[in-house]
């Protein structure tokens, strides 16, 4: 009984102490940046055959970098490094990580290079000529929207309090050698599955305790929600955009089909088979930015705010986490109390799960708060330009 | 239902005349001069008899006036040949009653004596063709004998106005008549007539030209024949228009003595009642034919007072026109100006008329203005089909879908103006057969009907009322409708009884054998396949390099356009794909809109959904407009395209029956020669007659597979011409959808764009 209302009061306190905090003026976006004594962005990539390489370029005004300027080499796996670096310091217990980019994945495009190679035999010149750049575009697309990634994923740590004054992430912008990180073994990959498997048993259960703050009972049933809704929209509109580039695929081949009737017609509806084509290769060329459009404003938006959320409810099921080990603590104190046994033990392991619960609700408030405004920002700036380009696209169509 | 019509009929005068001049005055009379009036006259009356029987178009018309008028006429021939057939003329076509047409027909008649009597002075010009003459060598021998005979055979068939031989009998009546010139002075008097009058088409068009008086007669000549043409037509009942034709040109055909092959693609498409190209065969020989015929009818429309080109065009097609039509209604009108009401022979018209007074050059010019023409056509040929309502009848597999076949039209052919029946797939399916089967061999490329889909009937069958049982029987609606829509556009195929049949009748007899199941399918299936093998096997050493490249052409565009199908299908699924995942994005974003908790942004997102609902829909009808505005346009040229390599494959079978019928006949000589040397004439005589036989054969199975020619020709010509107005049309439609659809985009971003906006 003791331990719950003390509980309540270690609560408000918290509260107030949270609310007394004076809000940080922070990044509203994702990759904007107000700071300028750290700036990070990816200023080339190279990619090569199995792996991209990324140069990341840091302009910084902090006294802990030698120099003001300078550019590394990094890969793909040095910033799952950074990322893992992140989640398994404790100190960073209370904030959400930013999400890890997304692996490079170039196979499938390479994969129909390759297939178009094959059938090159097949096709007439225009044809493979035109169906190597798509693959090309298409390629370059997926190059350029896997840099954008992992950038967004540094500006977020960069632009981000705390986590800009890690000692791993000034390593990594700094460091002109190789981290020579390496992948994850087999073992550890097997090992993370389990500690995967038993989060999620753990959050299922910690996610049954009645949080005593109505903000994070609302914030956890929300972010739950919103997961679930984020993962939905998200493959959905993945689904959308690939039926839509499928549509502009098959637009582009009758495109070019309508220019082999034309070339092959000899009355007067040549030129038209010509002209329609033309016409068709236009809108297959808009159609398809379209589709790249929505690819990148809407989906990629979601993606990143499903990779987001999801960080946001570990933030959570670490809180929660907290909370459980706080008042399992409480209880061990109680249960001490009464037999007078290890008091001590126990009221230090009480109040360090007290503390260590208040910082991550403490920091977690704080976080949640600037992942609404974040995405709430986010939102607004991709839907406005998505319209706007779908409104230019059409537009074009017209004319 | 020809444009050539005239010229056909006329050559028919010509021809029954002089045989039945020679019979009447088996070579006893001859009429060296013209001032032997009493021949002429006798030549007259009786041809003039003849001709009443023989085509019987004249039986209500009165003997007796014409009998009368002939005497007069007759008479006076030598003098006035020009004044009185003239006047008669003229009261024709400004005409109302049917009896000076026969006036007229006499008068011709006459005139055409008088003219074969001119001709017998004009005898180098006669002699000159038998050399052109292919066959011309082979009888001498025989000429005489063969000449008699066949002049019988003529006479016989003619009576019983059987289709096929009198064209063949006369052919050779006319050849050995020629030969037997040299030959037989006192014989030639009296053939070289017949010979003339034939040549008084071709030839004596020269001579028109060097001799003012027989230009005169020609001219008369001329008229005479139109109005003859005309009166046939008129005093024939409607319903037999279609099959008289047939009736009348094979006594056309045997005209063109000399180029037989040219002069007899120009009588083949007559033959099947349908309007000749003789445009390319004209414009190719351009010898004497086109001259002749040009002069005449320029010299036609002076005496008309009918005047320019156009008008001869129009005149002739209103002959044909005539025939298809109200010809009540036509005469008042005055022959020459009827014409331009009538649309669907324009195009022949003046295809017709173009070649005459030009070569090949101005066909494009031609097309051009024919195409003009044909935009009047559409305008005046108010024929609209509309097929809605389709309606399943019955239960289970026995069910069936039955259309409303609506057909509004102003053309007097049918009894209403408007009226409705009920017809279900097969009886569509039925009217294919038909019409193939009957125009097909003449290399007429019959519009197909949309496939047989089993799949797609069984799911109606079934009564799936899902969107894509709905989708399949309003895409075969629509195809329906194209599809009656080509046929009555067609010219000809208008015409086909079984068409008005179909279009006007209450109750069609079941269509059957159109199961694709069911024994005749099976059938069907196997005829194909042995056509299949018998055209790998026919090895035709194609002549024509217009159709070696049309072929190769529609080859490609078939396989373009099945690619390009394949291609607007996947692009159909593909947007229907799109539009249900935008559906399930705009759901699952309005979800995710009540989840969010910031409330400009949760309405901004479910404004964002209520977007993308709307692009759902767009997305539809896009799919929608794909179908039907492009798939569907595709799939109907694969298949048209598929009749035309059937017209090709005709005219191929046309081809390996004249080259059999040409070995036979090698076969035949090669036998008569051994019996020659062997020295048997018993048998000789045999084998003789065998290859008379054989020649006649093939001189017909040449005429029909230029005739073929001819008109698979035509109907290219007419298909790529409708194809590139289809295309564009339909395309431009597409497009105009397209564009439609991106104006909705534009619309919904625009209003969707403040929203976001909004969001703080």
């Amino acid at each position: 009984m003791r331990s719950c209302y003390g509980l309540i009061c270690g609560c408000g306190a918290l509260w107030d102490v949270v609310s007394a905090l004076p809000l940080q003026p922070r990044a509203v976006n994702v990759d904007l940046q107000t700071d300028a004594t750290l700036q990070v962005d990816i200023s080339d990539a190279l990619s090569e055959r199995d792996k991209v390489k990324f140069t990341v370029h840091t302009k910084s005004t902090l006294p802990n970098f030698k120099q003001n300027e300078f550019s590394v080499v990094r890969q793909h796996e040095e910033f799952i490094w950074l990322h893992d670096s992140f989640v398994e310091n404790e100190e960073y217990a209370g904030y959400i990580i930013p999400p890890a980019p997304p692996r490079p994945d170039f196979d499938a495009s390479r994969e129909k290079l390759q297939k178009l190679g094959e059938g090159e035999g097949s096709m007439t010149k225009e044809e493979f000529t035109k169906m190597k750049q798509e693959l090309e575009a298409e390629y370059l697309a997926i190059f350029k929207k896997t840099v954008a990634m992992h950038e967004v994923f540094l500006c977020r740590v960069a632009a981000h309090p705390v986590l800009r004054k890690d000692l791993n992430f000034h390593v990594f912008l700094e460091y002109n050698q190789d981290l020579s990180v390496r992948g994850k073994n087999k073992k550890e990959k097997l090992e993370d599955f389990f500690k995967n498997v038993v989060k999620s048993a753990d959050g299922v259960l910690v996610a049954g305790v009645k949080d005593v703050d109505d903000f994070f009972e609302h914030e956890k049933t929300f972010l739950l929600e919103y997961h679930n809704r984020v993962k939905d929209a998200s493959a959905k509109s993945d689904r959308m955009i690939r039926s839509h580039k499928n549509a502009a695929d098959d637009i582009n081949r009758i495109a070019s089909s309508l220019y082999t009737l034309g070339t092959q017609d000899s009355t007067d509806l040549c030129k038209f088979f010509l002209k329609v084509s033309e016409l068709f290769e236009k809108t297959r060329k808009i159609e398809s930015r379209v589709a790249a459009d929505e690819d990148l404003k809407l989906a990629d938006l979601l993606k990143y705010y499903l990779r987001e959320s999801q960080a946001a409810k570990d933030l959570l099921y670490r809180r929660s986490r907290a909370l459980v080990d706080y008042e399992n603590a409480n209880k061990a104190l109680d249960k001490a109390r009464a037999k007078n046994r290890d008091v001590l033990q126990a009221e230090t392991s009480q109040q360090l799960c007290c503390h260590k619960f208040e910082k991550i609700s403490e920091s977690a408030k704080q976080e949640l708060i600037d992942f609404k405004t974040r995405r709430v920002a986010a939102f607004r700036k991709n839907l406005v330009e998505l319209a706007e380009l779908e409104l230019k696209h059409a537009k074009v169509t017209m004319t | 239902m020809d444009t050539t019509l005239p010229p056909a009929s006329q050559p028919s005068d010509v021809l029954m005349e002089p045989p039945s001049d020679l019979m009447n005055d088996p070579l006893i009379e001859p009429f060296s001069s013209l001032t032997e009036n009493k021949p002429t006259s006798k030549i007259v009356s009786e041809p003039s008899d003849d001709f009443v029987d023989l085509t019987n178009n004249l039986a209500d018309s009165p003997e007796d006036a014409a009998e009368s008028v002939l005497a007069d006429v007759a008479i006076d021939t030598t003098e006035i040949p020009l004044d009185e057939p003239s006047d008669d003329f003229v009261d024709i076509f400004g005409g109302e009653t049917e009896a000076p047409r026969e006036e007229v027909v006499i008068a011709n008649v006459t005139v055409k004596a008088a003219a074969a009597a001119d001709k017998s002075e004009v005898t180098s010009d006669v002699t000159d063709p038998p050399g052109d003459l292919k066959t011309g060598s082979d009888f001498e021998q025989e000429a005489n004998e063969t000449a008699t005979d066949s002049i019988i055979d003529l006479s016989d068939d003619l009576l019983s106005s059987n289709a096929q031989k009198p064209p063949l009998a006369s052919d050779q009546f006319v050849d050995p008549l020629v030969d037997f010139l040299s030959d037989a002075p006192p014989a030639a008097d009296a053939k070289i007539p017949s010979r003339a009058t034939v040549d008084l088409f071709e030839d004596e068009g020269n001579d028109l030209f060097t001799e003012p008086r027989q230009t005169k007669s020609a001219k008369q000549q001329q008229k005479s024949l139109f109005g003859e043409a005309d009166e046939d037509l008129f005093g024939e009942p409607l319903g037999a228009t279609t099959k008289k034709p047939v009736i009348k040109e094979p006594k056309g055909k045997p005209v063109p003595t000399k180029a037989a092959r040219d002069v007899s693609n120009m009588g083949g498409p007559l033959q099947d009642g349908y309007t000749a190209e003789p445009a390319d065969i004209f414009s190719e020989e351009a010898v004497t034919t086109v001259p002749s015929i040009k002069k005449t009818s320029a010299v036609n429309s002076k005496t008309n007072g009918v005047h320019s080109e156009e008008d001869t065009d129009i005149f002739a097609e209103a002959t044909v026109e005539l025939s298809l039509d109200s010809p009540q209604e036509e005469r008042k009108k005055g022959v020459p100006a009827v014409p331009s009401a009538s649309a669907p022979s324009v195009s022949a018209a003046t295809s017709l008329a173009k070649p005459q007074s030009a070569s090949l050059e101005e066909l494009d010019d031609d097309e051009e203005e024919e195409e003009e023409e044909e935009e009047e056509q559409e305008d005046k040929f108010d024929i609209s089909i509309s097929v809605k309502d389709p309606e399943k009848i019955g239960d289970g597999m026995n069910a069936y879908m039955a259309y409303k076949v609506t057909t509004q039209t102003p053309l007097p052919m049918f009894r209403n103006k408007t009226f409705t029946v009920r017809r279900r797939f097969s009886d569509f399916l039925g009217l294919y057969e038909k019409l193939s089967e009957k125009h097909g061999p003449n290399g007429f490329i019959v519009p197909p009907p949309p496939e047989k889909s089993i799949l797609g009937m069984t799911k109606v069958k079934v009564g799936k009322e899902d969107s894509s049982s709905a989708d399949f029987v309003e895409r075969r609606r629509a195809a329906l409708e194209r599809y009656l829509q080509r046929i009555v556009h067609h010219p000809s195929l208008l015409q086909d009884p079984d068409v008005r049949e179909f279009l006007e009748r209450e109750e069609l007899p079941r269509a059957v054998g159109t199961q694709a199941l069911s024994g005749a399918g099976f059938l069907k299936m196997i005829n194909k396949a042995t056509d299949a093998v018998s055209k790998m096997t026919i090895k035709m050493n194609e002549s024509d390099v217009w159709f070696e490249e049309k072929l190769q052409e529609v080859e490609s565009a078939d396989q373009q356009f099945r690619k390009l199908h394949v291609l607007v299908e996947s692009l159909v699924v593909h947007r229907k794909e799109l539009s249900l995942n935008t559906a399930s994005f705009a759901k699952s974003t309005a979800m995710l809109g009540s989840a969010e908790d910031n409330t400009a942004l949760s309405r901004a997102l479910s404004q964002l959904a209520e977007v993308e609902d709307k692009m759902e829909q767009l997305h539809q009808d896009q799919a929608t407009n794909d179908t039907f505005n492009f798939a569907e346009l595709i799939a109907d040229y694969i298949r048209l395209l598929g009749s035309v390599r059937g017209s090709f494959d005709h005219r191929m079978k046309a081809w390996q029956r004249w080259q059999d019928a040409q070995a036979a006949l090698q076969k035949k000589r090669e036998t008569e020669a051994k019996l020659l040397w062997a020295n048997k004439p018993d048998k000789l005589q045999l084998v003789k007659e065998e290859i008379a036989e054989w020649e006649v054969k093939v001189t017909q199975y040449e005429r029909d597979f230029d005739r073929v020619t001819a008109t698979v020709r035509k109907e290219v010509v007419r298909f790529d011409k409708e194809k590139a107005r289809n295309f564009k049309r339909e395309i431009i439609n597409y497009l105009e959808c397209l564009l439609q659809s991106q104006q909705q985009l534009i619309k919904y971003w625009e209003a969707f764009l403040p929203e976001a906006k909004a969001i703080a």
